[in-house]
């Protein structure tokens, strides 16, 4: 059922603006303002050739889930596969996650969706699955599925950073779902409901919940803030990009395992942001660190944000305005052989840490095309060299293949990947 | 509707604003016509299922199912469990197709199938008419019957064992009665739900200490469990014990001579399992014995009874939630049993995080398709 049927008339006007958001989504460039209030209880669509969430214009809350698979049986895991993508096609349309809905079975049965996304519009809604490298061969070595051979080169485990300080319960997992809505409570509907619906099938092994993006991913957004209270995303692999989505996003053919053609790989780190040692050091100390302007965001012997970094660019006193160690230039493409990332991370604050400090930081997500020739060179840089890392701790990290999209609703998440 | 509306305009097929709110519309095509049937359009595309009206009048229902996508599609009307209640194949894209059902009054979920494979487009259907009352159905009374003869023979081992554990009690036994403790409570967990529904009487048998409101007396097995494992003096637990082996007398009185219903035990098999999801994997239960598995053990056993009362109906409404059901019991007793000890099991505090993890999942695993027994049970 339809979980805002109950709204009655005001639906017609949300039709409308919905409608605009749609095609004001198209339209848009940078130079516009982003028309993020208009459609933000828009519906994105679920099908097509990319899964949504990647390049769509990152929306503003995250509920982000790894599970591990708890069966051995096949049949019972693509059956999962199936009726998650069934529930992930409604509840990304707005509608309830079964088929009956929250309110309108019998009063015996307990109802097929839990509710508290009643009256909600879709609220850009994505849902974007992965799959870890322990689904295709556990810690232990099995290969319970029968797709150890399926596993493409580029989801290699990621090396061990300097500084690492992991912890594995809330690290890697089997499958990764990463849920986005301009509504939190649709995004945490929507991660609850995919986990009921899994139950002795999978077990939810860590989520994170993310208030508020860090990054835009399109042209037409304001690039948002991070909690160190810089703008995050200025130089970030933009939705119009194009020419460079195809080189630095998006699996092409031939580049290894055929199921993949047309995903993408995603990183994810929470780090953990020592915000009260950050807030104490000078403005000065900051943006040196960070290579760009606190309240502009431009680079250092730059004006405006999206002015381009000089990087060979010196000061009076002869030593380079943006400092060798400062972030944006060691995560810049000219320091790592052109690589490129989608970054699409989101601010948290899990409640403080007992000893009167808050436990926040930035969960950083960042998709690419080969994380071998992405993530793992920026931050093996970043881990040895960034000043940041006196401020900030790794503390949990996953890696998954993200497959292409659903283009019809005969074919399901993974389909390829198990045929 | 309105989210048809929305995923129309996403799609860029203005027409199809039309439909907006036709969820709720009574228009000509869809009021049941003269020859009683209700007419209801289905537009099929390859990532849609559009049904014009998703409920309807109980009794024959016409679908046209228009196929508006590129690939080849089916449709299909399923009652619970996914039992086939009419369906038509091949239909071709351009090409349209009847099907007549007769639905009795209830819930259906209907489903396109572009490409004829999967689990298709779901929908959510509804017949309503007059419920026929509920027939004296033959399967259930003697899924009922079965289920009070097992809640007899528990309530006479927890009398037993019970007073074996006040005898032990009284007499300053303290070891003895540490061994019949977990024991005597094995009856009462088999049988919990249907004792929990004397309101008073289960708190004064089982409250735990954190239950308690400020002043509010405590009594009942976990007082003795707390003279036994911490204060270790049992000289004045004496009323307590009387008090405890009164309290269950009188249950077991009731329990014998309330009439269940059959929906009775399949929520009951339900809050079993719900005791053990917040009780006893989090050790909350027994807090000062840690004799947790012992309880959850008898859930277990207590809601694999009432099911097992239920089979033949589970089995002849849906064989395969039947099959499912023992799959998941047998994979949550394996889980367990890989903590027995001797003729016991290991205590709560010997097990692991990950021990009480996949506990915790073999658990989720088996409620989930339990939670569907009663609306099973209840339909008709
Ligand atoms: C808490 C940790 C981090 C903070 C606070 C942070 C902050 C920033 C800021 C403020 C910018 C400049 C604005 C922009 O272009 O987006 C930036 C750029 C960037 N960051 Fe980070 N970042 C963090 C971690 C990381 C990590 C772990 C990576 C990858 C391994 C990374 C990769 C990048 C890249 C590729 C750029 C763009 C550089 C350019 O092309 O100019 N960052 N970051």
């Amino acid at each position: 059922m339809d979980r805002r049927k109950m709204l009655g008339l005001a639906g017609a006007g949300a039709i409308g603006a919905a409608a605009a958001g749609v095609a004001g989504a198209t339209l848009i460039d940078g130079a516009t303002h982003p028309a993020q209030a208009a459609d933000a209880g828009a519906a994105i669509p679920f099908y097509g050739e990319h899964q949504a969430g990647i390049v769509t214009p990152a929306q503003d809350r995250l509920h982000f889930v790894a599970f591990d698979v708890i069966t051995d049986k096949k049949a019972e895991l693509l059956d999962l596969l199936e009726k998650w993508t069934m529930a992930a096609a409604r509840m990304t349309a707005g509608r309830d996650a079964g088929s009956i809905g929250a309110v309108n079975g019998t009063q015996e049965a307990a109802p097929d969706d839990t509710g508290e996304a009643i009256g909600l519009p879709p609220s850009g809604l994505t849902l974007t699955i992965g799959f870890g490298a322990t689904l295709f061969r556990t810690a232990e070595g099995k290969d319970r599925f029968g797709i150890a051979d399926r596993r493409p080169a580029a989801l290699a485990d990621l090396p061990r950073f300097a500084k690492d300080t992991l912890k594995p319960e809330i690290s890697g997992g089997d499958i990764c779902i990463q849920a986005c809505a301009h509504d939190p409570q649709v995004a945490v509907h929507a991660v609850r409901n995919l986990a009921r619906i899994g139950f002795g099938v999978v077990s939810v092994r860590w989520t994170q919940l993310g208030f508020g993006r860090t990054s835009s991913t399109s042209r037409g957004q304001v690039t948002a803030r991070n909690l160190f209270g810089f703008k995050d995303g200025t130089a970030n692999l933009k939705a119009e990009d194009t020419q460079l989505l195809k080189e630095q996003l998006w699996v092409q053919q031939g580049d290894g395992a055929e199921w993949m053609t047309g995903g993408s790989y995603v990183v994810t780190r929470k780090i953990r942001m020592l915000i009260e040692t950050w807030d104490r050091t000078s403005l000065g100390e900051q943006e040196a660190i960070i290579g760009r302007s606190k309240g502009e965001g431009a680079p250092h012997g730059g004006k405006a944000e999206f002015d381009l970094p000089k990087f060979d660019a010196k000061g009076a006193d002869g030593e380079p305005l943006i400092a060798a160690d400062a972030h944006v230039r060691l995560s810049h493409p000219d320091a790592n052989d052109g690589a490129r990332l989608l970054r699409r991370g989101y601010n948290f604050v899990d409640g403080s840490d007992g000893l009167g400090r808050l436990d926040a930081g930035l969960f950083f997500i960042a998709y690419q095309r080969d994380p071998r020739k992405q993530f793992v060179p920026v931050q093996t840089r970043l881990s040895r060299q960034d000043t940041l890392n006196e401020y900030i701790r790794h503390v949990s990290s996953g890696l998954f293949a993200c497959p292409p999209g659903i283009r019809a609703a005969d074919d399901y998440w993974g389909r390829a990947l198990f045929a | 509707m309105r989210t048809s509306a929305l995923i129309a305009v996403s799609a860029g097929t203005a027409a199809a604003l039309t439909l907006a709110g036709c969820g709720d519309s009574k228009d000509d095509a869809t009021t049941p016509g003269a020859a009683g049937t209700s007419k209801i359009a289905v537009t099929a595309t390859d990532t849609e299922c559009k049904v014009e009206k998703t409920e309807t009048t109980s009794g024959p229902v016409t679908f046209t199912i228009s196929n508006k996508g590129a690939k080849v599609t089916e449709f299909y009307v399923y009652a619970t469990g996914d039992r086939i209640m009419g369906e038509v194949e091949n239909v071709a894209p351009g090409l349209s197709r009847e099907l007549i059902v007769e639905l009795p009054a209830g819930t259906y979920e209907t489903a396109c199938k572009p490409g004829m494979s999967g689990k298709g487009i779901r929908g959510g259907f509804k017949a309503t008419g007059d419920a026929k009352p509920l027939t004296d159905d033959a399967k259930l009374a003697q899924a009922t019957q079965d289920y009070q003869r097992y809640v007899k023979s528990q309530t006479g081992a927890l009398i037993d064992k019970t007073t074996e554990f006040v005898t032990a009690v009284k007499g300053g036994d303290i070891e003895k009665a540490k061994t019949l403790f977990p024991i005597a409570r094995t009856y009462w967990e088999r049988i919990e739900p249907v004792a929990e529904s004397f309101g008073d009487l289960d708190p004064a048998i089982d409250a735990r200490e954190a239950d308690l409101e400020a002043g509010q007396e405590w009594t009942g097995f976990h007082k003795i469990e707390k003279d036994l494992w911490v204060t270790k003096d049992v000289s004045k637990s004496g009323p307590t014990a009387d008090k405890l082996l009164a309290d269950v007398k009188t249950i077991v009185d009731k329990a014998n001579t309330v009439q269940l219903s059959p929906l009775n035990l399949a929520n009951g098999a339900k809050e079993l399992l719900d005791e053990v999801a917040t009780g006893k994997i989090t050790g909350e239960e027994d807090t000062f014995s840690h004799t947790d598995l012992w309880d959850f053990a008898a859930n277990l056993e207590g809601s694999r009874a009432a099911i097992a009362a239920l089979r033949p109906v589970i089995e002849e409404k849906d064989a395969a939630l039947a099959k499912t059901l023992e799959d998941k019991f047998a994979a949550a007793q394996a889980e367990l049993d890989k903590h027995r000890n001797g003729d016991g099991w290991k205590f709560h505090n010997e097990l692991s995080e990950a021990d009480l993890k996949a506990l915790a999942d073999s658990i989720n695993a088996l409620a989930e398709p339990i939670s569907k027994v009663a609306p099973l049970v209840a339909s008709k």
